[in-house]
């Protein structure tokens, strides 16, 4: 048996190990970390979780939403709003819930629009909330932003490090199912779902507003961090583009691309910073460029490349020692 | 083999009927007020040269888009206001003439898609498997059916369409230019697919430019020109039709020759 056909046989349990060790490594972290790498992999995490649940809907579907902004500034709204008066944990349900909702009501406005249309609109939608949120702070309510109750940081850690297990777990399992199979049609050719029986709008509302919750929800376990955000902080538009681009990055055709783009995006984007502070982003460009130059696929993408690199390799070494095995048959 | 109409044979039920089916594109009348039916367990060939309206029909039966005005019944169900998905559940399966198939899937996961989501009987993913592979046996495909969909070629993607419209557990099947770009013999065999889809018990509305085939085995042929219907007939009439040898098949030739 050959390196590719050992890859081939095992590809599901070298996933399953390679999520296991990364869980095991992210759990016990905080012990010999140290709290800045520890805020560093919080950051990574968060990454995560807006990459794979971007991948979940746009991914698979082809719409390209740069609405994750929207839906995570909601969720860090939602606790300004709610924290003196619930608990944590229902705060979560509560942002949840609501970009859920939010997310239905886009759709059934959006995504009737195709290709760039619905790109756009999406990306308006974090500029409208932005700014209408921003007018009735500033000139209705008189305030300027708000400020965060302290939660314990080590809580926080490991509820994001649940949240992105949840997030990772229901693409796995909603990319197994009939749901995913629909979704899959939709991005393969929209127009032959419809006519083979798939309710097009309902499954592209329906996953939208899936992959909102975990965006809403992030904004909540990010929100007492900052310790202080407003409107502009909130719904930055860096929030959709880092889901988009750590995905990319990772690559889309594996469940682990989008967890891996986003820990090195947010691990480059932490180094570059403390190395060079202003030129940072000129070199984090210079790094996207080259990857999506070379691995159109990701990083994941290298995985088959260089699985092929090394069975070619070995398979010339073997090929000294064919004319034995050949006597021996 | 598998049995993939619901349908009783032989019954000469009207099982699609359109009345003044009219559709406007801006000025421009792509089809116009065309009356029709179709008999339950035909094969119907639907002819015209290019741009005289005939994928437009299948469009506006299959619910692409809405009709302009007129309307279109199955099975005595008006079908106005239904949605594409909705018309695949109630036993209307199409092909396309650009091929549509889903390129990111496997051969097999492509038809699977039918069985799971294209009629209103929840399938497990077991039986969507094995409905998927009966179809592509049918078809002919068997040996494809672990092969990525865009390996295939167009001709052999046409018949994963078809696979794909069958799993649906379509009454009528709407098949447009199955046949275009194949060699005679392949012609031959496709001419044979139809007809052991119609001995299944599905009705079949088929466009073709290939007048053999549709000569071959059509029961009735209609005849659109600039989106009106022109003629009408069994397939010897039509040949001997002096508008239709004059419009399309031109002075000289005869059709079925």
């Amino acid at each position: 048996m050959n390196i590719a056909d050992l890859f081939a046989t095992h590809r599901r349990s070298l996933s399953v190990g390679f999520f296991i060790l990364l869980i095991a490594f992210v759990l016990t972290f905080p012990l010999y970390g140290g709290i800045y790498r520890t805020d560093v992999l919080f950051t990574m995490l968060t990454y995560a979780i807006l990459a794979v649940s971007w991948a979940m809907f746009s991914g698979t579907t082809g719409y390209m939403s740069l609405a994750p902004a929207a839906f995570f500034g909601t969720g860090i709204y939602v606790t300004a709003l709610l924290q003196d008066y619930l608990p944590f944990p229902v705060i979560m349900v509560a942002a949840g819930v609501i970009s859920f909702a939010l997310a239905v009501v886009l759709g059934l406005v959006t995504l009737r629009l195709k290709g760039i249309y619905f790109t756009i609109f999406s990306f308006g939608l974090v500029v409208f909330m932005g700014n209408a949120i921003n007018y009735v702070e500033a000139d209705v309510l008189g305030r300027h932003g708000w400020y965060f109750n302290v939660v314990n940081q080590t809580v926080l850690f490991y509820t994001i490090v649940g949240l992105t297990v949840a997030t990772v777990l229901a693409a796995y399992f909603i990319g197994r199912s009939r749901l995913g199979l629909a979704m899959r049609s939709i991005g393969g050719n929209e127009e032959a779902a419809e006519h083979v029986g798939i309710d097009t709008t309902r499954i592209k509302i329906l996953t939208f507003a899936i992959s909102a919750i975990f965006m809403g929800v992030a904004g909540v376990i990010v929100a007492p961090p900052l310790s202080y955000s407003n409107a502009g902080i909130a719904f930055s538009p860096v929030y959709s583009f880092i889901a988009v681009v750590a995905a990319v990055f990772g690559g889309m055709g594996h469940l682990a691309g989008p967890v891996i783009g986003a820990f090195v995006y947010g691990f480059l984007e932490e180094m570059l910073r403390v190395e060079f502070l202003i030129y940072f982003q000129l070199g984090f460009g210079i790094i996207i460029v080259l990857v999506i130059l070379f691995l159109p696929s990701g990083i994941v993408g290298l995985v088959p490349m260089l699985r092929d690199k090394l069975g070619e390799v070995i398979a010339k070494l073997r090929k000294g020692g064919e004319g034995e095995q050949h006597a021996n048959t | 083999m598998r049995s993939y109409g619901k349908g009783a044979k032989g019954s000469n039920m009207r099982i699609l009927e359109g009345q003044g089916v009219t559709k406007y594109f801006g000025g421009l009348a792509a089809v116009s007020n065309v009356d029709f039916h179709i008999d339950q367990g035909e094969i119907v060939g639907l002819i015209g040269p290019n741009g005289a309206g005939k994928t437009t029909l299948f469009n506006l039966i299959s619910g692409t888009f809405p009709l302009s005005s007129g309307e279109i019944r199955f099975k005595g169900q008006k079908l106005s206001g239904l949605k594409p998905h909705q018309i695949c559940r109630t036993g209307i399966a199409r092909t396309f003439q650009e091929t549509k198939v889903f390129s990111n899937m496997s051969v097999l996961q492509n038809v699977m898609v039918g069985a799971f989501f294209g009629s209103l009987t929840h399938v497990s993913g077991a039986a969507a498997a094995r409905e998927a592979s009966q179809a592509l046996e049918f078809v002919e495909l068997s040996a494809m059916s672990t092969d990525p969909i865009n390996d295939l070629t167009l001709v052999n993607q046409k018949r994963v369409e078809v696979a794909r419209a069958l799993t649906t557990r379509p009454e009528l099947l709407l098949l447009d230019e199955l046949m275009a770009g194949l060699t005679p013999t392949e012609v031959s065999e496709a001419m044979e697919l139809v007809r052991k889809i119609r001995n299944n018990g599905i009705t079949v509305v088929m466009v073709e430019h290939v007048m053999k085939a549709i000569m071959g085995i059509s029961s009735r042929v209609m005849v659109l020109h600039h989106g009106e219907k022109i003629a009408e007939g069994t397939c010897n009439e039509i040949s001997r039709n002096r508008t239709v040898i004059d419009i399309y098949l031109g002075e000289e030739t005869h059709a079925g020759s």
